[in-house]
């Protein structure tokens, strides 16, 4: 990975993400923006709060910040880029698994664990760091995730945190599929869709995660009003959000992690499907930013970050299978962006340089206030305004 | 147990030429570090059932490390004998088991931060022997045909958008003999340059039996019962405990025709388990036929190298739970046109960078045609690049072209 020749890579696939944005003269204004001062913490409005949008399926340029690929993220191209600060090269180092590549996200240290097993990350998360630091309570923390194996990413085992003090977990699909009717289970199975690979994975549910019985108690649905909004619902992402909506508005948790996972169906090899999933990506992460804004809770003191857990195969790597896999360790399936939007961003920032994944949560911990100590990343000090 | 404890007992599981094979390279064998031997040995312990150039590859893996003095072998595999191995993976016998070690390999190196430092010695090591024993230009330039059949529609999609800067973009395809002609062609060159596997012909429905009498062929259709079988076997390990991912991979590796009660014609060994391997090693190429096509051309270009290969799209059933689409019980599932003519679209992409890796991709010729909107992609050395045809064209006329 320290080699030459994956820096260029990577940089050559940053800087041609940049000059797709400039060509399409999105970035006009951020060449004076792109040296920053350090933080400035006292300007931070009190009470903040994070929501933080993964892409658990990565996304490559060439679907998305590509000329040909623009197409497909409207909103992210139109609507949020444009008050956001943007990095145009997020380096994720460690496993390109979407759970254990989330997990990383979220604890700030590459995990090494088997993806496919029901193990809680070894790293402190940022939900832990969070509430044990602030003494938040179990309600200010939530993770809306796909259902298969992200049951444990709320919390981890390590040394000082773990149980009790980590983030709710809700299971979308997993709550579904325990509310509907068994005689209408037919009306219900797009959204209970998993990626080609998640099927084969289906440990036992336990930890942290959101039981059917505290739909009425938490989210205040009855089991027919959840059962009958899903209906009008077209994907598994689509009910993560409506079930983050609900969250939000019943709990207002100032640290709110959402998942989604319907791009990840390009493992099936259809390139179609794949493409429809980073659709809907992109107008669930308007739709979600719309939320904020106008949710009283959350509007004026919400920052978003948006970013995919990784990329894909390229097309010319022999190791791979273009888009379907992300298995050859390529740049572009290393390399990805993220989006940072909210008060105090400063709006139209284009940062180039190289930052890593496990840079999130330092950044959440010096967006919220709170340190960090385990994470391998540092704090992006251009989104903290 | 280690490469320099191998004994030629070890091999007693391989089948007739992969055994004197391995056995006749034995001093070799003992010398070679303990992962660059079980990947080596990964693609021998098949060689019976591989494709010619496939064997030949792995011949001259054998006679290039040979020819090696032993400081300068051991100078281009030192960052396969740098690898740090769990245990666990130690314990697996490689030898009889290569692919279920290999797999364990790979789950290490990426849990290990080594995956990296792989792909730079497996590159390098690929471009010295390479440079050694470069690959056989064809007998005739290859042909690659893609088409996109005529129930695969979506008005205002930008048809070959990928590939337009490499060739002539037809915008109206004339004649209703496209297909026939398409066929005489292949068929043509199949009689005229006959060689095992050397023509191919994957179909995602029906094959057209004209077309199949003279060309190697697989189609979509006529693994329906293989295809079930495989999905039976995979829902049952999905109701069972420990299964998972890697545990899959490793039973169905481990399927082989015989277990699927699959009867053998003379002389199609290879291709028979060419056809097993697409479903079981693709992802996808059980529950859609459009990822069947794209993947088994993949893999008939990479393992057979055609000279002729002509591939045709059929639409795919729709998107269902996955879990459903794995039950194999979706039979009247609708079909999704639209989606189709996409995932084909980029199918015929994904073949024409395939077919640019092979030896004398400067020379070779490459269409791809959609029936159902009466456009196609010329590309080859005698057709200009990033250019549109001003008139309408016949497929003789593109073939033409093409020639």
């Amino acid at each position: 990975m320290q080699h030459a020749g994956f820096r260029a890579a990577a940089q050559q696939v940053a800087f041609r993400r940049r000059d797709f944005l400039r060509a399409a003269g999105l970035m006009g204004a951020s060449a004076p923006l792109l040296s920053f001062g350090p933080l400035r913490a006292a300007t931070r409005p009190r009470g903040r709060r994070v929501v933080v949008v993964t892409f658990g399926g990565g996304a490559r340029d060439e679907e998305t910040f590509a000329p040909d690929g623009q197409e497909n993220i409207p909103h992210l191209i139109s609507t949020l880029l444009p008050q956001a600060a943007f990095y145009s090269q997020v380096v994720n180092r460690g496993i390109l698994g979407h759970y254990v590549a989330t997990a990383s996200l979220a604890t700030g240290a590459y995990e090494t664990f088997d993806n496919f097993a029901a193990t809680p990350p070894a790293n402190p998360t940022v939900f832990e760091y969070y509430r044990k630091a602030l003494h938040r309570p179990a309600t200010d923390a939530w993770v809306v995730a796909p259902s298969n194996g992200f049951n444990r990413i709320g919390e981890s085992d390590a040394r000082g945190y773990g149980p009790g003090l980590g983030a709710g977990v809700i299971l979308p699909k997993h709550l579904l599929a325990a509310a509907m009717p068994q005689h209408r289970q037919s009306d219900f199975t797009h959204l209970l869709r998993d990626n080609y690979e998640d099927p084969y994975y289906t440990p036992d549910l336990h930890g942290g995660q959101f039981e059917l019985t505290q739909l009425d108690s938490i989210l205040r649905l009855s089991v027919n009003e959840f059962t009958g909004h899903a209906l009008s619902l077209s994907s598994a992402d689509e009910l993560s959000v409506y079930v983050a909506h609900q969250l939000m508005r019943q709990l207002s948790p100032s640290l709110l992690w959402i998942t989604l996972h319907d791009m990840d169906v390009a493992h099936s090899g259809a390139y179609s499907l794949y493409v429809d999933g980073i659709r809907r990506s992109d107008r669930l992460c308007a739709e979600i930013w719309k939320i904020i804004q106008t949710e009283p809770e959350y509007a004026g003191r919400t920052t978003m970050l948006v970013l995919p857990d990784f990329g894909r195969d390229s097309d010319f790597d022999s190791g791979g299978n273009g888009f379907q896999h992300h298995r050859t360790g390529d740049a572009l399936s290393r390399t990805t962006w993220m989006m940072a939007l909210g008060p105090g961003i400063r709006q139209g920032a284009m940062i180039d340089r190289p930052v890593q994944s496990t840079d999130l949560v330092p950044t959440i911990g010096a967006l919220m206030g709170f340190t960090t100590p385990l994470a391998q990343g540092r704090a992006l000090t251009e989104v903290l305004g | 147990m280690t490469p320099a404890q191998l004994r030629p007992e070890d091999f007693a599981s391989y089948p007739a030429q992969a055994r004197s094979l391995a056995v006749s390279q034995l001093p070799l064998l003992q010398t070679l570090p303990l992962v660059f031997a079980a990947l080596l040995l990964r693609e021998a312990r098949d060689f019976d059932w591989r494709f010619p150039p496939e064997q030949q590859a792995i011949e001259d893996q054998f006679s290039f490390l040979s020819s090696l003095p032993l400081s300068q072998r051991e100078t281009l595999l030192r960052g396969f004998a740098a690898v740090q191995l769990p245990e666990s993976a130690r314990r697996i016998p490689w030898v009889a088991q290569p692919q279920q070690f290999l797999d364990a390999l790979t789950a290490a190196l990426w849990s290990t931060h080594q995956i990296d430092g792989f792909r730079q010695s497996a590159k390098l090591y690929a471009s010295a022997w390479r440079q050694a024993h470069p690959e056989p230009q064809p007998a005739v330039p290859r042909l690659t045909v893609v088409v996109l059949g005529a129930d695969l529609k979506l008005d205002g999609y930008p048809l070959f958008r990928k590939l337009r800067s490499h060739g002539v973009l037809v915008p109206q395809v004339t004649g209703d003999d496209g297909w026939s002609t398409l066929a005489a062609l292949a068929q043509k060159r199949a009689q005229s340059h006959p060689a095992t596997a050397g023509h191919l012909y994957i179909d995602g429905g029906e094959a057209d039996s004209s077309l199949a009498a003279h060309l190697a062929t697989t189609s979509y259709l006529a693994l329906a019962s293989v295809r079930e079988q495989l999905l039976e076997r995979i829902s049952a390990m999905l109701t069972t405990a420990n299964s998972g991912p890697e545990q899959l991979r490793t039973t169905m590796a481990q399927i082989t025709p015989q277990s699927l009660h699959w009867p053998a014609t003379s002389g199609d060994e290879a291709f028979r388990r060419f056809q097993l391997d697409v479903l079981t090693e693709g992802s996808g190429t059980q529950i859609f036929s459009t990822t069947f096509v794209q993947w088994a051309a993949r893999e008939a270009l990479r393992r057979a190298q055609p000279l002729t290969l002509v591939m045709r799209f059929a639409p795919r059933q729709h998107s269902l739970n996955m879990n459903e689409m794995l039950s194999g019980k979706t039979q009247g599932n609708a079909t999704d046109p639209g989606g189709s003519l996409v995932d084909a679209d980029m199918g015929a992409f994904y073949a024409w960078i395939d077919q640019q890796r092979l030896a004398g991709a400067e020379q070779s010729a490459f269409l791809a045609w959609s029936q159902a909107h009466q456009q196609a992609i010329l590309i080859g050395p005698a057709v200009p690049r990033n250019t549109v045809a001003g008139a309408p064209m016949t497929m003789h006329q593109m073939l033409a072209q093409l020639a």
